[in-house]
């Protein structure tokens, strides 16, 4: 058992308390990008994420990931409940066992979280309140064991610092899983279905390019010179993709849009999230381009295809999770991993087929499982709103409520008078 | 007494203002409004999807005026809302058969 370091411990709460920002970040980034009338919906799919998952990871999300490992495919229940983690357990690093819960948890609470950007406005809140416990338990829990729980992705060498593929291509898969099962939205594609806030796209892709640091710089589980290098790649390998987008959209609409720098800031931290730490600050430049151009031509392809993913979480998060994925396998650098090179870099081909065995089992394991589990759900208690509901607004019929009142003459959530209040039996008067 | 609508391109809407008021125009109404006429809308490419803008972004302005004016009052708001392209919009009259000022109860041209 290493010393515990009072530095890297420190730094690794302060991640995990960065990463558990990103989700109300993301709630913020997908909520303004929803038409009004759903605005709220979107904001609680995330919230119940961050609701949900939490008891989960205590109970028995943190020990199928991360209690050794069955064959390579999932952890143990020896830690159930967190039994046996007491003050003084410690990690392999020198950091409390407690403190990689908790950063560990918040990475299981956003992953779900993105999801639900591809089933915007339509889905019903009962149906993914039961998805996201199962989903988690099913795909998130053992994908998280393949690679970061010493699984088989471990063993096969394949590099993944911080999530691309545990993380967005999962989430990415799933969601046009999801986008598959629940179907068009009424109206698409012939309604244009803009953005109703992009401030709030904006302040959110601010929120979640903050909480990437401790994303990516917080995965090194120690404040040293890996952090701090993941921090760098992380801040250019974002930068550059905001170029990227915003040059394929001054080419293929003429104009820069804000909707395409916020998206184009997240689909490079998404690309850079397995690379960061493998890349040298030249090779995230060149990750965040790329990741910034081709998520940037992927928007379209759903109207190619006619899957309604709504805010774009196959364009932004599995192509990002791919590009980033992959591209270590040409980009990788000794001299930053220690060991293993990619192509550009002598290494051959030996790592990047690694790469994208590990991308490619995961694409379809997530899609198959998500699939498979939202047409049960869907068939059973049902995963989509009714056509009144959806189209009056999700808000009001699935919360009670709407995220504008901006008008004094509505008759607001409840479309009438309020009910009087019960008379009080009696008054406590001089109490 | 004649009501006067305008349907006017919005960024000249200040110029049709100033323009009436310098005519002698006291009061109007403005609502945002979209629509469109014949040449019908646009085509526009947003986040990878083309699509058509049927209803373009107008300001609907009316304006009560005296018999007399109607005429001249018309020209003031063709002349400032012109730009010589498509979608400058269109201005119609119709007759307004009464008319009060709520504060005072004074009727007709005199409530203008």
């Amino acid at each position: 058992m290493p010393e515990l370091s009072a530095g890297d411990t420190a730094w690794v709460l302060t991640s995990a308390a960065l990463v558990l920002l990103m989700t109300p970040g993301l709630a913020f980034f997908y909520g303004g990008m929803v038409r009004a009338k759903a605005v709220l919906n979107m904001l609680m799919m995330s919230f119940l994420a961050l609701a949900i998952v939490p008891v989960i990871w205590v109970l028995w999300g943190y020990t199928l990931a991360f209690d050794g490992t069955n064959g390579g495919l999932i952890g143990g229940l020896g830690k159930f409940g967190l039994d046996g983690v007491g003050l003084d357990s410690m990690h392999a690093a020198p950091i409390p066992e407690f403190a990689f819960v908790a950063f560990q948890a918040v990475f299981a609470i956003i992953t779900v979280a993105l999801i639900s950007g591809a089933i915007a406005e339509r889905a019903s809140f009962r149906g993914w309140a039961i998805f996201v416990p199962i989903w988690l338990t099913l795909v998130y829990l053992p994908v998280a064991n393949w690679v970061w729980g010493g699984g088989w992705i471990f063993e096969l060498g394949a590099l993944d610092f911080a999530g691309g593929t545990v993380v967005h291509i999962n989430a990415g898969a799933a969601g046009l899983a999801l986008a598959l099962v629940l179907g068009k939205r009424i109206g698409w594609p012939q309604q244009p279905m803009r953005p109703h806030n992009l401030p709030f796209v904006l302040l959110g892709a601010g929120l979640l390019w903050f909480g990437w640091f401790g994303f990516n710089a917080g995965s090194a589980l120690g404040a040293n010179g890996l952090a701090s290098a993941a921090f760098v790649n992380t801040l250019v390998a974002t930068a550059a993709a905001v170029l990227g987008w915003l040059l394929v959209d001054v080419v293929k609409q003429k104009h820069s849009t804000t909707l395409g720098a916020a998206s184009g800031a997240i689909a490079g931290l998404v690309a850079i999230t397995p690379a960061c730490a493998y890349v040298s600050p030249i090779g995230a430049i060149i990750i965040g381009v790329v990741a910034g151009a081709v998520c940037a031509l992927c928007v379209g392809l759903k109207y190619r295809f006619g899957y309604d993913d709504s805010l774009d979480v196959v364009a932004v998060h599995l192509v990002g999770g791919i590009v980033g994925t992959l591209m270590i396998g040409l980009l990788a650098t000794e001299s930053f991993t220690g060991g293993p090179e990619g192509l550009f870099y002598g290494g051959g081909v030996d790592l990047l087929w690694r790469q994208a065995v590990a991308a490619a089992v995961v694409i379809v394991f997530s899609f198959v499982v998500a699939f498979v589990l939202g047409k049960i759900i869907d068939a059973t208690v049902g995963f989509r709103v009714s056509e009144e509901e959806e189209v009056d607004g999700i808000d009001l019929n699935s919360h009670l409520e709407t995220g504008y009142e901006l008008t004094s003459t509505s008759a607001g959530p409840t479309r009438g008078v309020p009910a009087p209040a019960p008379a009080r039996a009696e008054t406590t008067q001089g109490a | 007494m004649k009501l006067v609508t305008a349907v006017i391109k919005p960024f000249k809407l200040d110029e049709v203002r100033k323009a009436l008021e310098a005519f002698g125009v006291n009061g109007m109404t403005v609502t945002e409004a979209s629509g469109y006429g014949r040449q019908k809308g646009h085509t526009e490419v947003y986040r990878g999807a083309e699509y058509t803008v049927d209803l373009v972004p107008k300001v609907r302005l009316e304006v009560l005026v005296d018999d007399l004016d109607v005429d001249q009052v018309l020209g003031v708001i063709a002349e400032a809302a012109r730009t010589g392209k498509i979608g400058d919009g269109k201005i119609w009259v119709t007759p307004a058969e009464a008319v009060i000022r709520v504060r005072t109860g004074e009727t007709g041209p005199d409530a203008l």
